[in-house]
């Protein structure tokens, strides 16, 4: 089997369509698990015993069981509790929960860094814990946080072929569709690795200038 | 559910004291740390409170801005309870929200500044006055420059801690207290952690602060020449109790206790 330009020429603005899709599922996957990841975050610490444990208990169900699992469950579960989504929201709601799970960990780690000094200078200002949170911890904690956040936005991102199984258009499932149509898989799945390093590859790069960027903007 | 009737609801009369602790008790576990403190202080007094360490010097600042909840007694500042709230014609433990009403009285300098890192100097001093006490922000910036002024603090005023020596943290963190207006100011061993050639600066805000003569201060501390020299009282700590007190002439010139007499003396020798 030898290559075939000609081929290759011919499927790739389709392949530029899924990655403009793909792109699309881990960006909006990101935000939810963004937001979301707070609140479980900030939920552990919070002072009912009961609802910290509940909080814990769910970050640990999410993280010890596969992605996706968690795909098919909000794809074809949840229409059984009349519950009806589309691949693309279904998608996007279980790889955002997922994430969010790995991402709470990730701010915990932060907060958990904030020196005590900073909450005790914070009461002695006589600030409510919402003040504390927004204005003097949360900020301090991003930083420390930005290593494992920038991680998780390059692994959400390859983690996106998992929505191929629910028919989500991303690179995948679109190169299986290309393969399938023209009984050749060489080309298709070897641009879909060409676009995947290509896209890593500089994010990480990016993210690593953006985490000095912030360090220093924050801090000095 | 503990008794507290024994306890004022509040303490009346134009002479009351600006702090009071009644019959105060701290214990870490089975560790007691402070059991049975009395300990009066009057508005405008400056009170040094020396003793060895592990005595619960900082235990008794830290209780009194709230950073520590206590096991029983009551503490009231200005009249009005602290560490608890009427509710029926008792007294009950405070919660949070009668907390925040009562914490505005006091304000705290911490050893290792606490200055925030990701603010500037000035941004430190507004952010209380701003967020909390809901000035305006032109109000909040003249209060602060005014007090980064007094710290001799306001040419560096838009740099960050990590820029600043540890004198100069210091001196922010002052001004960042006293902007909060408070009445009664708690210094926690705050030139222990200097070089000592930029303790003088430091010394130097707090006996102006002390000649301005409005703030009630408690200052822990280790420089006895400095207690000597400003305070109105000095309180020596021993094993969780007030050993020995009395103005700084008699304390340090004639101590009364041996404990007091041993420990000075090792002070002394240190030097
Ligand atoms: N969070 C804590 N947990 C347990 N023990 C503590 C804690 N904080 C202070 N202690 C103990 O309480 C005692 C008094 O401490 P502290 O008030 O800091 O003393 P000082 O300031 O006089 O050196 C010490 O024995 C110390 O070990
Ligand atoms: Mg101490």
């Amino acid at each position: 089997m030898e290559w075939k330009w000609e081929f290759t020429w011919e499927i790739l603005p389709r392949l530029v369509v899924a990655t403009g899709n793909t792109l699309v599922a881990a960006g909006a996957g990101y935000a939810i698990a963004i937001v979301l990841g707070l609140v479980l975050a900030l939920a552990q610490r919070a002072p009912s015993r009961v609802l910290t444990f509940i909080v814990r208990e769910f970050v640990e169900f999410i993280r010890s069981t596969p992605l996706i699992l968690q795909i098919f469950f909000v794809f074809y579960v949840a229409p059984q509790f009349g519950i009806r989504l589309s691949p693309w929201v279904s998608g996007m709601i279980a790889i955002g929960l997922h994430y969010s799970a790995y991402l709470s960990e990730v701010y915990r780690g932060g907060i958990e860094s904030v020196a005590k000094g900073q909450w005790e200078a914070a009461t002695a200002l006589n600030m409510t814990a919402l003040q504390k949170y927004r204005r003097i911890i949360i900020p301090q904690s991003i930083p420390p946080a930005l290593a494992g956040m920038g991680n998780y936005l390059v692994g959400i991102f390859k983690d996106t072929p998992m929505l191929s199984v629910i028919g989500v258009a991303e690179l995948i499932h679109t190169a299986n569709a290309i393969g399938a149509e023209h009984y050749r898989f060489l080309e298709p799945y070897t641009l879909v690795g060409i676009i995947f390093l290509a896209i890593s590859l500089p994010a990480a790069g990016f993210i690593r200038l953006f985490e000095i960027y912030v360090r220093r903007k924050i801090r000095l | 559910m503990q008794d507290f009737s024994k306890f004022p609801l509040e303490i009346k009369g134009k002479n009351r004291p600006m702090v009071s602790f009644k019959k105060v008790r701290k214990a870490y576990g089975e560790l007691v740390v402070l059991d049975n403190l009395d300990l009066d202080v009057a508005a405008g007094e400056m009170v040094s409170i020396i003793g060895p360490s592990g005595s619960g010097k900082t235990t008794v600042l830290r209780m009194l801005m709230t950073l520590e909840k206590i096991n029983d007694g009551v503490i009231y500042v200005d009249g009005q309870p602290l560490t608890h709230m009427p509710k029926d014609d008792k007294l009950v433990w405070a919660n949070q929200r009668y907390l925040r009403t009562r914490r505005a009285d006091i304000g705290m300098c911490f050893q290792h500044f606490n200055l925030f890192p990701h603010m500037t100097a000035l941004e430190n001093c507004m952010e209380g006055p701003v967020q909390v006490l809901r000035i305006s922000k032109q109000d909040a910036r003249a209060r602060s420059e005014e007090l980064l002024e007094m710290v001799g603090m306001i040419d560096k005023k838009d740099e960050h801690p990590s820029r600043l020596s540890g004198g100069q943290q210091q001196r922010v963190a002052i001004a960042r207290a006293l902007a909060m207006r408070p009445k009664v100011m708690l210094f926690d061993e705050v030139t222990s952690a200097l070089d000592p050639e930029v303790i003088g600066e430091v010394t130097h805000v707090i006996r102006k602060l002390v000649a301005a003569h409005n703030l009630t201060m408690l200052m822990v501390t280790h420089q006895m020449g400095f207690a000597r020299d400003i305070s109105d009282r000095v309180c020596f700590f021993y094993g969780g109790q007030i050993e020995e007190q009395g103005p700084p002439a008699e304390l340090f010139g004639n101590p009364k206790k041996t404990r007091t007499q041993q420990f000075l003396s090792a002070v002394r020798e240190a030097i």
